[in-house]
């Protein structure tokens, strides 16, 4: 966790986010109901991750279908990256199949700007032309720069621009949860 | 974010390997990873670099360095730039630091420099604030070859430390040499070179590497051998009697193979004598990655690119 940042409140424990990301894998399946085949759950790194491969296990459990789950690094089509200083890490891009005419779900964490979807939609193109493509997010914190919507929320949450959320994985953190962070007043 | 946030690139130039921590070697190595799915794409191409300017200076003819970068530099949508000595202002008697100077005036974001004379990559690094990348200066480094090579020994042995890498022929004239020397020992390979004494400068122990005057013993239980080029170009004197004799004696062979180990790779940095200092048996045989390491100049130089177009804040 970066420093300064004075935790607020736990808005998700474990076992909530579990529940919620079982309703968004329904809402997914029967969105997609009829052509599950063809469906591909893009996760955006980091924690997009994590969030596409529970959404997959629980499509899997749900339909006894399983769903490739592919990775996507967004970093070569940042917007910023000539003023975020020295280079970020660049950890690269695997999709498990050609996308085109596929129903791709693209996946992360939290949508804020709209500028990671936007970069992550870019570089979708560049592998292909999927049928449709959708985005799902866990928590829907507002503020978009971009004209952007998620086609599944898990749940939406208003904050002010001091705040962070912190989505935490098991997979990637060592805790399984979301919580608002404060940001130090500047100056 | 974590106690062990990994290292970021701080450093406007790529000069040598000499001069970078392991550390270094292995961000730009991991960077290089992540860029080689890029080129088994549909579109080979991701806007990193859109609207940076790279200029390609080549005052020593290169075809494969050349022609790396500038598919390097496309693939991330830069805008390039190619200078080579014929027709250029410096063969019309201009001097190295007006070059210089007169580029600095395009504003460029990044140079790329090959020169026959050593630290040349350097003066220029010092009197323009574009990024430079040393793509090799006389026989003193070319780095980004010694990290494809890195790179490529490190996709087929999963690591560099605890190797041996057999280095052989040319060691004199050669740049690629000292630049390999450099990073497989910063990274914990042994070096073995080996060659005619002829072209075996003094000294070379103390680089820290097992010094070898026959091909058996350079190669004994190598997991790598690199082949080096006969330049002949370079030559003011012929080193040795005879090409024939040359490969008679240094030229690796499918039964000179057996000192090594069974799983050793072989390398060449190109372009390749047939029957000087390798056979055709062994060039386009089973242990051979040579071409592989011709694409994965490709992604290392890509990482390169990317890495030294960042904004720097503190330049090492």
């Amino acid at each position: 966790m970066a420093k300064n940042l004075t935790p607020k409140t736990t808005i998700l424990d474990a076992k909530q986010m579990a529940r919620i990301i079982r309703r968004m894998a329904g809402e997914i399946a029967e969105r997609h109901h009829g052509d599950l085949s063809s469906l591909l759950l893009v996760g955006i790194r980091t924690r997009g991750v994590p969030l596409a491969e529970k959404i997959a296990a629980e499509i899997e459990r749900m339909e006894g279908a399983k769903v490739p789950v592919g990775t996507l690094d967004i970093t070569l089509y940042r917007d910023d990256l000539s003023t975020v200083g020295a280079q970020p890490l660049v950890k690269g891009t695997h999709l498990p199949r050609p996308i085109d005419d596929c129903g791709v779900v693209l996946c992360d964490d939290v949508l804020y700007t709209g500028r990671t979807v936007r970069a992550a939609l870019d570089e979708l193109i560049d592998f292909g032309r999927p049928r449709i493509v959708q985005l799902a997010v866990l928590i829907d914190r507002g503020h978009r720069e971009l004209p952007i919507q998620a086609d599944f929320v898990g749940k939406k949450v208003p904050t002010s621009q001091s705040e962070i959320i912190e989505v935490s994985f098991l997979s990637t953190d060592e805790t399984e949860q979301v919580r608002i962070l404060e940001r130090p007043e500047p100056g | 974010m974590t106690p062990n946030t990994p290292i970021r690139w701080r450093r406007k130039d790529l000069l040598g390997i000499a001069e970078l921590s392991p550390e270094e070697i292995g961000l730009i190595l991991d960077t290089a990873e992540s860029f080689s799915e890029i080129g088994e794409r549909a579109i080979k191409k991701v806007p990193t670099l859109r609207g940076k300017t790279v200029l390609n200076l080549f005052f020593e003819a290169s075809t494969r360095t050349r022609s790396s970068f500038e598919i390097a530099e496309k693939r991330l949508s830069a805008d390039n730039i190619n200078f080579s000595t014929s027709g250029s202002a410096l063969e019309k008697g201009e001097t190295l630091i007006d070059t210089a100077l007169n580029l600095q005036a395009m504003a460029p974001d990044l140079v790329v420099i090959r020169h026959a004379h050593p630290g040349v990559p350097h003066m220029l690094a010092r009197r323009i604030d574009a990024g430079v990348i040393n793509a090799g200066d006389g026989a003193h480094e070319h780095p980004t070859q010694a990290l494809l090579d890195a790179f490529t020994i490190r996709r087929h042995k999963g690591k560099l430390a605890g190797l041996k890498v057999a280095i052989v022929g040319d060691i004199e004239h050669s740049r690629v040499v000292r630049s390999n020397i450099h990073l497989l020992r910063k990274m914990g390979a042994r070096v073995s070179i080996g060659g005619p004494r002829t072209l075996m400068p003094v000294g070379m122990e103390k680089m820290d590497v097992e010094v070898a005057y026959s091909l058996e013993e350079a190669i004994r239980d190598a997991d790598v051998i690199m082949m080096l080029r006969v330049q002949l170009e370079r030559q003011g004197r012929m080193a040795f009697p005879s090409v024939r004799e040359y490969f008679q004696l240094f030229g690796l062979t499918t039964a000179r193979l057996a000192a090594a180990k069974d799983d050793v790779i072989i390398m060449h940095p190109g372009p390749m004598n047939r029957g000087v200092e390798i056979s055709s048996e062994v060039a386009d045989g089973r242990t051979s990655v040579i071409l592989e390491q011709v694409t994965h100049g490709v992604s290392v130089r890509m990482a390169i690119l990317y890495l030294l177009s960042g904004v720097h804040e503190e330049t090492v």
